[in-house]
C-alpha cells in the first residue's frame, strides 16, 4: 500500500518547493536525478533564479564578480514550473495546499520548506531606512551596497562583528575605506568561535586598519536633513560619523507565513527530525512536509541528538539532498541528515575554516601551527571529546579534524603532532559568551541538549 | 624456499609492467607489515587518504634517517631539504614562498597564461615528426615538452636544457627503494654529485635572476615578495631543484602512461581526436588508472597511531601506495577500467593534504594539451610493443621507450 503510493508519487505526484534558492535548487535536482517524474513546482519571493550568497560579501563587494552573475550552476535538466517573485503566504496542511500572495494556490502531495532566513534589520524603523544603512543578505542588498561603496563613500561602519560584518569590514579595507567596527562582544566571531580565537580575529582587523570598537552597542543612527546617514552613537558615548552604515546582526527566520498552519515553526526555525520530516506544534511528525537549509532545525546524532539550525552553504545542499532522497522513497529507504557542520570564510586574506560545532566546546587547543602567526588548527571539546575545530590558513588539515570529531576522539590531545608549538601542549579554555545573553549571529544554535530539558512549548508564528 | 615478500615482488622490475595485481593482492591486507624493519604499506583507499591528512605522520627527512632508511641524505650535498621532506612550519613557509611566486593570490595567470606557450611547444614537437612513421614517444615528445615547459616557468635558458639529463637522471633514479638497496656507493654518491651540480648552476642563475629580475619563478623566489620574506639561497636552490625533478619525471609519465592507455582504449583515441574537451576527464581518469606516482615512500610517524585495528609503532615507516588505492573497490565502482565518463572522477594522483602535488595545475594543462594534440594529429598511431620497456622505478612508474607508428601527421 505504502509502496504503492511511493511509486505513484514519484511517477506522477505533484511536489512543491518553497524557497526558490540553494537548498531549493539542490533538492529539485536530486528529486530528478533520483527518477521523480511528476510535476515540480518551484516558489520563491526572489524575482531572481537561485544564486549563490557567499559572494555577495566576499568577491562581489570587491567587484571582483557581479552581483547578477552569481547564479548557481544547475547540475541538471530541472523541468519544473518556477513562481519567482512571489511569496509564499500560507500553508493549509490538511488541504496540502500553499497560498501564495497573489491569491493563487498551489496543490500539493509532499511540500519541502526551505525559506531560509532574512537579515535581522536594524531595530529602529525610521533610522535604518535612512538612505546609506544596509543589510546584505540578497542580490539586492549587495548591488546596492556595492553601488554605494563604489560612489565613494568616506566611512563604513558595520554594526556586528560576526562573519558576515567580518567579511565586509575586510572587503572595505581592501577597497581603502576606512571602516569602523562596532561589536557588542569582546572581539569579533565570538559566538561562533570563542573568545580566544575571537582575540586572533581582532589582530587581524586591527593590522588591518580597521577602527575596531568591541565591548559596545551602537545606540542610534543619526541622519540628516536629506535622510542620509551621517553618524553612529555608540554605547561608549563616542560618536563615529559616517556615510555607509552595514547592519550585520544576524538573521530572523522566514517562518511567519506558517504561523497557524499548525507547523512546529516559529523564530527558531521549523524543527524537523533527523530524515527532514518537519514536526507539527505538537511534536508530531509529518509525513508530506519536509524542510531543508537555513531555516530547518533538526537533531544530530554526532552531537547528543541535539537540535542544530546551520547556517551554512554546506549544511543547505546536504539537507536538501537528504529531504529530496527522503521525499520519494519507501520509509525503509530514508537516511538521516547526518552531515558534519562545516564552515568557511575569507577576510583579510586569512581562509577560515571550521567543522563541527565549536560553540558547544568549552575547552580549546592548539594542535597545529600558532595563533601568534594566525596560521593553526584549534580543536573543541566538551566532556572529554573532540566536537569541533577551527583552522585558520590551515584547512588541510580540517580532514582530520574531522574524523577525530565523528570518532568521538578523546580531548585533550595527548598526542604529538608535526607541527606542535609550545602553546599548544594545554587546552585553554575556549570563552564562549554566556549562552543566556543575546549575540547577533551565532552560525550555530543549538536547543535542548538532552530529552530531558527538551519541552514542548508552542510558539505562536510572531518575532 | 618461500615467495618473497610482497614489497620485494611490487619492487622487483621484473612486475613493473603491471603491478596492479599485487596491489589488489596488497589490498587483501590493508595495512602490511612483512618484516622487522621494513615499511608499513597502506593500500587502501580511505586508509590512504585519511593518513595524508593525519599531523602525527611526518615527512621530514630526518624522521626518515631515525627509522632507518634513506642514505641519501640531502645534508651531505650541501642543500637542504626541499619542502616535500620538511613538516610544518618549514614546510608551510617555503611552499607558500614558492606557491606565491607559482599561483594564486600573487601570480594569479602565471599558469593559464602558459596555454598559448604549451601549444606552440607541443606544435613545434609534432611537427618534428614529420616524414616520419615511427617515434619513440618517450625521447621525441613525452620527455622535452615538460622539460621544456618547467625551464620557462623557472627561467632556465633553453640551450642548456640538454645538460640537465645528465643531472636529473641519477637523482630521480635515487627516489626508487629498489635501485637505491642494489645499487652501490657509487651510485649513491653519484645522485648527490649531480644534485650538487645541478644546485650550482642555478646558484648561477638566481644570481643573475637577483640582480636582472624577469618574469619567471627564480626571479620572484630570489625577490622573495609575498607576506613571508624571502627564501635563502640555499632554500631557493633546493626548491628549484625540486620543481624541476618533480617538473621532470612525473608529467613524462602522465603523457606517456595516458598515450599507453588511449592506444589499449582506442574508443577514448577516437573520441578524444573529436572532442579535445574530453582531455579534462581522460587527464583525471588517468591519475586515477595510471598515476606516475604509484607510491609514496616518505612518511614517518611521530606517535603510536591506529590504522584498521593494527597498531603502527611510533617511528615506523609508512608506504603509502596511492596506485593501489585508486582502484580499490571499496571505493571506486569498477576500478579496473579505465573510464572517462565515470561520473566520480577522484584520485590520490596527486596526492591530498599539506603535500599534495605543487605542480598539478601545470601537469594537468601540459598533459590535457599533449593529449589532445597527439590524438588530433597523429593518423592511425599504433603501439610497436604492449608492454613498452619500463623504467626501473617503482615509485615514478612509466615507460621507458614508447615506440608508436602512424600513417602520417594531420596539419
Ligand atoms: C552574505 C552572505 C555570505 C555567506 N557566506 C557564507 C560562507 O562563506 N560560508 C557558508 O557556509 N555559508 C555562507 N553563507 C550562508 C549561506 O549562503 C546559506 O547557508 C545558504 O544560502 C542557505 O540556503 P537556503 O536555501 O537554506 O536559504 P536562502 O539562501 O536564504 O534561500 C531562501 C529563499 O527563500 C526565499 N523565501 C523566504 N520566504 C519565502 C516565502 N514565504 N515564499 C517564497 N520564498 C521565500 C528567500 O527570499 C530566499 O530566496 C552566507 C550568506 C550570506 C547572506
Amino acid at each position: 500500500m505504502a509502496a504503492d503510493y511511493v511509486d505513484w508519487l514519484r511517477r506522477e505526484g505533484r511536489i512543491v518547493i518553497v524557497g526558490a534558492s540553494l537548498a531549493g535548487l539542490r533538492a529539485a535536482e536530486t528529486l530528478r536525478e533520483e527518477g521523480f517524474t511528476g510535476s515540480l513546482t518551484l516558489i520563491g519571493d526572489e524575482p531572481y533564479e537561485p544564486y549563490d550568497r557567499p559572494p555577495l560579501s566576499k568577491s562581489v563587494l570587491l567587484g571582483k564578480a557581479s552581483p547578477e552573475h552569481t547564479e548557481l550552476p544547475r547540475r541538471r535538466e530541472l523541468d519544473a514550473e518556477w513562481r519567482l517573485g512571489v511569496p509564499a503566504a500560507g500553508l493549509d496542511l490538511t488541504g496540502k495546499r500553499v497560498l501564495l500572495a497573489d491569491g493563487e494556490e498551489v496543490d500539493y502531495d509532499r511540500l519541502l520548506i526551505a525559506t531560509g532566513v532574512r537579515a535581522r534589520p536594524w531595530p529602529v524603523p525610521e533610522e535604518a531606512e535612512l538612505d546609506g544603512v544596509f543589510v546584505l543578505r540578497t542580490r539586492d542588498d549587495a548591488t546596492a551596497l556595492t553601488e554605494k561603496l563604489r560612489a565613494g563613500a568616506r566611512r563604513v561602519v558595520v554594526i556586528g562583528a560576526g562573519f558576515a560584518g567580518s567579511e565586509v569590514a575586510s572587503a572595505c579595507r581592501e577597497m581603502g575605506l576606512e571602516v569602523t567596527v562596532a561589536e557588542r562582544a569582546g572581539a569579533p566571531l565570538v559566538g561562533a568561535l570563542g573568545g580566544v580565537i575571537g582575540a586572533v580575529a581582532a589582530e587581524l582587523h586591527l593590522e588591518n586598519g580597521v577602527d575596531l570598537r568591541t565591548r559596545v552597542t551602537v545606540t542610534a543612527l543619526e541622519g540628516d536633513a536629506m535622510g542620509r546617514v551621517r553618524a553612529v552613537h555608540l554605547s561608549d558615548e563616542s560618536v563615529v560619523e559616517a556615510d555607509v552604515v552595514v547592519v550585520s546582526l544576524g538573521s530572523m527566520r522566514n517562518t511567519e507565513w506558517l504561523s497557524g498552519s499548525g507547523l512546529g515553526a516559529g523564530p527558531r526555525g521549523i524543527a524537523s527530525d533527523a530524515g527532514c520530516r518537519a514536526f507539527d506544534f505538537r511534536g508530531i511528525v509529518t509525513d508530506d512536509v519536509f524542510v531543508a537549509g537555513d531555516v530547518a532545525r533538526s537533531p544530530h546524532a554526532l552531537f547528543g541528538y541535539q537540535f542544530l539550525s546551520l547556517e551554512h552553504w554546506g549544511n543547505a545542499v546536504a539537507q536538501a539532498e537528504t529531504a529530496a532522497h527522503n521525499m520519494i522513497c519507501p520509509a525503509s529507504d530514508r537516511r538521516p541528515h547526518m552531515w558534519m557542520p562545516a564552515f568557511w570564510s575569507s577576510q583579510f586574506g586569512v581562509n577560515i575554516k571550521s567543522v563541527g560545532v565549536p560553540p558547544m566546546g568549552d575547552e580549546l587547543m592548539i594542535i597545529q601551527g600558532s595563533t601568534a602567526e594566525r596560521r593553526f588548527v584549534g580543536v573543541y571539546g566538551f566532556k572529554g571529546r573532540v566536537v569541533a575545530a577551527v583552522t585558520f590558513d590551515n584547512a588541510r588539515w580540517l580532514e582530520y579534524c574531522q574524523r577525530q570529531i565523528e570518532q568521538g576522539a578523546p580531548f585533550p590531545v595527548e598526542y604529538p603532532t608535526v607541527d606542535r608549538r609550545p602553546e599548544g601542549r594545554q587546552p585553554v579554555a575556549a570563552d564562549f559568551p554566556d549562552p543566556s545573553l543575546p549575540t547577533h549571529g551565532p552560525t550555530v544554535t543549538l536547543s535542548g541538549y538532552s530529552p530531558a530539558d527538551r519541552r514542548l512549548v508552542f510558539t505562536p508564528g510572531h518575532h | 624456499m618461500t615467495q618473497p615478500s610482497l614489497v620485494a615482488r611490487i619492487t622487483d622490475f621484473a612486475n613493473r609492467a603491471d603491478p596492479y595485481p599485487l596491489y589488489a593482492e596488497l589490498r587483501r591486507t590493508p595495512v602490511l607489515h612483512e618484516e622487522e624493519g621494513e615499511p608499513y604499506v597502506i593500500s587502501s583507499y580511505w586508509d590512504i587518504e585519511s593518513l595524508l591528512h593525519d599531523p602525527r605522520i611526518s615527512s621530514d627527512a630526518a624522521n626518515m634517517t631515525a627509522a632507518g632508511a634513506d642514505e641519501l641524505q640531502s645534508e651531505s650535498t650541501g642543500l637542504p631539504p626541499s619542502f616535500i621532506r620538511l613538516d610544518p612550519p618549514e614546510h608551510d613557509r617555503l611552499r607558500r614562498i614558492a606557491n606565491s611566486a607559482f599561483g594564486p593570490p600573487h601570480e594569479p595567470r602565471r599558469v593559464d597564461d602558459m596555454r598559448g606557450e604549451l601549444h606552440t611547444i607541443v606544435t613545434e614537437l609534432i611537427d618534428g615528426f614529420a616524414g616520419r612513421t615511427e617515434v619513440d614517444l618517450v625521447d621525441q615528445f613525452a620527455y622535452p615538452f615538460p622539460v621544456t615547459v618547467i625551464c620557462r616557468l623557472l627561467g632556465v635558458p633553453r640551450e642548456d636544457e640538454p645538460r640537465f639529463r645528465s643531472w636529473v637522471d641519477p637523482l630521480v633514479a635515487s627516489l626508487d627503494p629498489e635501485t637505491r638497496q642494489s645499487a652501490g656507493p657509487e651510485f649513491v654518491q653519484a645522485a648527490q654529485e649531480a644534485r650538487t651540480q645541478l644546485g650550482m648552476y642555478l646558484a648561477g642563475l638566481v644570481e643573475e635572476r637577483s640582480k636582472d629580475p624577469r618574469d619567471d619563478m627564480l626571479s620572484d623566489l630570489a625577490a622573495g615578495k609575498g607576506p613571508d620574506g624571502a627564501m635563502t639561497m640555499m632554500e631557493v636552490l633546493s626548491t628549484a631543484v625540486l620543481l624541476l625533478i618533480a617538473g621532470h619525471e612525473t608529467t613524462v609519465n602522465l603523457i606517456t602512461n595516458g598515450m599507453l592507455t588511449l592506444l589499449r582504449h582506442p574508443e577514448y583515441l577516437q573520441r578524444l581526436r573529436e572532442d579535445p574537451e574530453l582531455a579534462v576527464n581522460i587527464v583525471e581518469e588517468l591519475l586515477r588508472y595510471e598515476p606516475p606516482v604509484q607510491l609514496v615512500p616518505q612518511r614517518t610517524c611521530i606517535t603510536d597511531i591506529e590504522v584498521r585495528g593494527v597498531t603502527i609503532p611510533k617511528g615506523s615507516r609508512i608506504w603509502l601506495m596511492l596506485a593501489a588505492g585508486n582502484r580499490d573497490p571499496e571505493r571506486f565502482k569498477d576500478p579496473e577500467r579505465f573510464d572517462p565518463d565515470r561520473d566520480d572522477l577522484q584520485h590520490l594522483g596527486f596526492g591530498s593534504g599539506i603535500h599534495s602535488c605543487f605542480g598539478a595545475p601545470v601537469a594537468r594543462l601540459e598533459t590535457q594539451i599533449a593529449l589532445a594534440e597527439l590524438a588530433r594529429r597523429l593518423q592511425d598511431p599504433r603501439l610497436v610493443a604492449d608492454p613498452p620497456p619500463y623504467r626501473p622505478n617503482a615509485v615514478l612508474r612509466g615507460p621507458r621507450h614508447l615506440t608508436v607508428t602512424f600513417d602520417g601527421l594531420n596539419p
